[in-house]
């Protein structure tokens, strides 16, 4: 009956391309020259370079043991995206989509940030490779983080304000849409998670597979044996994907995506999607959303700027609907605790939204028995979350 | 429900005095649904051929600040897809069968129910619907279950769509909605795309179907040039702008604006982008 093509980049229902037609041919330009390079070898070895001699991997897979021996369970391995250059596994993804722009010719990378992190990210590849880059924030987002958004324009970045909505990371993600489609031809949308229209859930996902690429050989070398369980946090799910990716062939490794359940997902004030969400279409994705039951997109909560989304990457809800994910929700209470724990415990201050899954490991950990083994994602550092905590715990402290 | 009288996208065109439609944008429950009713009725008066329905979204992607602002107006109204049909139905009711189109995301209907938004529609006398989102890649989701009850799924084509025209233009029903610029809805001093030559690549393409142009159309005078080269012309913000800030009293002004925007669409001649006979 139709002559369309195939829908394309599905992960079961998930997925798709909806998006407006002025865009269209930009996606499917950014897909014909992903193909080409993914598997140029010229192209590999540049990235490979930059991710070792730039953003200082391979990142370590740390044994907390601290941490493993106050919980009394399973021991518990730190993947540490934290100790990359700009502090998140953000750069992971950065890095290779802006040398995909410079190869298709593409001179300004223009990007959205929640917590700030990606966009931070995305003006340092920028400034390393000779880019004009303008990041969207909301200014709800840009208020909480005002640090980074200094930093990236020490970074030679602008950063837009983004007023409409609620003025977090959704509405960010609208504006950077809006903008491609007024400026397509010399502009790259470096997207920052493992969301949006086909092809992006795929690029971004590859870059970010680094994570288990490293992760699976480290722990294999350390304990000659897979782990048990992966956890990661889960906004749009970009960590998530890469620290899952190399295991999901991998039956018997339990791989554990933590949402952030804001005051707790019996309330409105929460962004745990697939918890509460719905199957819907937003973003150029079919997925699972924060949504009314006309379809009204809900204005999410969650203390931590870079979970406050209110959709998540299409092939998490495929996992999730496969069963081969699980997916929990931690709360803001909880991922403070966590925040404070690791740091004490370990000497190490994870962002806020990594406290996320280090909440969800003290919960599990105990249960397990001491021969198992369980890899927790640090996604960032907390340097840029710590007034933030500080208030939280009712200090009068300010950037 | 009974179903309505009202009429198809295809009877816009074809009952318009020269073949051409001119198409005002509106959005539902801005400033108030109330509002909006008298709003239909009085454009289809003015000589609306065909009027486009906006659904509110909360995150409308492919809109300006002006229609941003009026969806957000409408929402927090707390303006449901329910009580929009319902309006519809009141004007049906009163007699008013000037063909109408709704506009919104893919969200809305998916998350209505695309049989149950179909239905209802059909149930109404609508025409189907414009859904900015929704590109030819993954229009079959939505435009099988409409074909099915008589409804359009209205295609649209970029400035950037280049090579893609011939095959959205061969599938397409109801009208081609031609976006005349890059960037999303607002009004723009000067549309610098060559329509005429995207008008000619769907008539090679599809002879039988219209073409309307979008985006950026804020004066009669536009409206006319952009007439002249298609079969019609649509105008959003330029109105909506108007409906936000005269509120409750936008009635009558924004009849008039349609009054002079399609007597200028219905004068028209074909310029030489045009291909009608």
């Amino acid at each position: 009956m139709s002559n369309s093509p195939a829908s394309r980049g599905r992960f079961g229902v998930h997925g798709g391309q909806y998006i407006p037609e002025t865009l269209m041919n930009a996606v499917l330009e950014l897909e014909e020259a992903y193909d080409r390079y993914k598997n140029d070898p010229a192209f590999n070895a540049e990235l490979e370079d930059l991710f070792n001699g730039y953003a200082g991997r391979p990142s370590l897979l740390y044994l907390a043991k601290n941490m493993t021996a106050d919980l009394g369970g399973a021991k518990v391995y730190l993947k540490r995206e934290d100790l990359n250059h700009t502090g998140a596994h953000k750069i992971n993804n950065v890095l290779g989509q802006a040398l995909l722009a410079k190869r298709m010719g593409k001179t300004r990378l223009i990007a959205e940030t929640g917590a700030g992190q990606h966009g931070v990210a995305t003006a340092t590849a920028a400034a390393l490779m000779g880019m004009e880059c303008v990041v969207y924030m909301g200014v709800e987002d840009m208020e909480r983080q005002a640090l980074n958004v200094y930093r990236m324009r020490l970074l030679g970045a602008e950063v837009r304000g983004v007023s409409a909505g609620t003025g977090t990371l959704k509405d960010a993600v609208s504006e950077t849409f809006r903008e491609w489609t007024t400026r397509i031809d010399d502009t790259h949308y470096c997207l920052g998670s493992v969301m949006g229209p086909h092809p992006f859930p795929t690029i971004v996902r590859d870059f970010q597979a680094v994570i288990s690429r490293e992760s699976r050989a480290q722990i294999l070398a350390a304990e000659g044996r897979l782990p048990d369980a992966v956890l990661a946090c889960v906004g749009g799910g970009s960590n998530a994907i890469g620290s899952f990716y190399h295991y999901i062939g991998d039956e018997g490794v339990r791989l554990i995506g933590c949402e952030a359940a804001g005051r707790g997902i019996d309330t409105w004030e929460t962004a745990a999607t697939i918890s509460t969400g719905r199957l819907g279409i937003f973003h150029g994705m079919k997925s699972y959303f924060c949504q009314d039951e006309y379809g009204q997109i809900a204005p999410v909560y969650s203390i931590s700027a870079g979970l406050d989304y209110p959709g998540v990457g299409p092939e998490h809800a495929w996992l999730h609907d496969t069963g081969r994910g699980e997916y929990v929700a931690v709360t803001d209470d909880e991922a403070v605790d966590a925040f404070e724990y690791l740091s004490r415990t370990e000497g190490v201050i994870p962002a806020i939204e990594s406290a996320h899954a280090v909440a969800q490991a003290i919960k599990l950990a105990p249960t397990m028995r001491s021969d198992q083994i369980i890899i927790v994602t640090l996604s960032g550092r907390g340097d840029k979350d710590v007034a933030a905590i500080a208030r939280y715990r009712g200090e009068d402290l300010h950037e | 429900m009974n179903k309505h009288a009202g009429s198809t996208i295809a009877d816009a065109f074809a009952q318009s005095p020269n073949g051409k439609a001119f198409i005002p944008f509106i959005t539902a429950g801005d400033p108030t649904l109330e509002v909006t009713e008298r709003l239909v009725v009085a454009m289809a008066e003015a000589g609306a051929d065909l009027i486009e329905l906006g659904v509110p979204f909360s995150d409308p992607t492919a809109e300006g600040p002006v229609i941003q602002d009026a969806n957000l107006r409408a929402l927090r109204n707390r303006v449901t897809t329910d009580d929009v049909f319902a309006m519809v139905g009141r004007v049906r009711e009163a007699g008013c069968d000037v063909p109408l189109v709704i506009m919104t995301y893919a969200n809305v209907v998916f998350s209505y129910g695309i049989e149950r938004f179909a239905a209802r529609q059909a149930e109404l006398g609508m025409g189907g619907v414009i859904l900015p989102d929704v590109p030819f890649e993954e229009k079959a989701e939505f435009s099988e279950t409409f074909a099915r009850y008589g409804l359009d799924v209205v295609s649209l084509i970029a400035p950037t769509s280049h090579e893609r025209i011939r095959a959205i233009a061969a599938e397409a029903t109801g009208f081609v909605y031609i976006v005349s610029s890059l960037g999303v809805t607002g009004v723009r001093s000067q549309i610098t795309t060559d329509i005429g030559a995207m008008v000619r690549l769907v008539r090679e393409a599809n002879p039988s179907v219209p073409c309307a142009v979008g985006f950026g159309i804020s004066t009669p005078e536009a409206a006319a040039r952009m007439a002249a080269v298609s079969d019609g012309a649509i105008v959003g913000s330029a109105l909506v702008r108007m409906i936000g800030e005269l509120g409750e009293d936008c009635v009558g002004p924004v009849a008039d604006a349609v009054r002079a925007m399609a007597a200028a669409v219905h004068s028209t001649d074909n310029g030489d982008g045009g291909v009608c006979p």
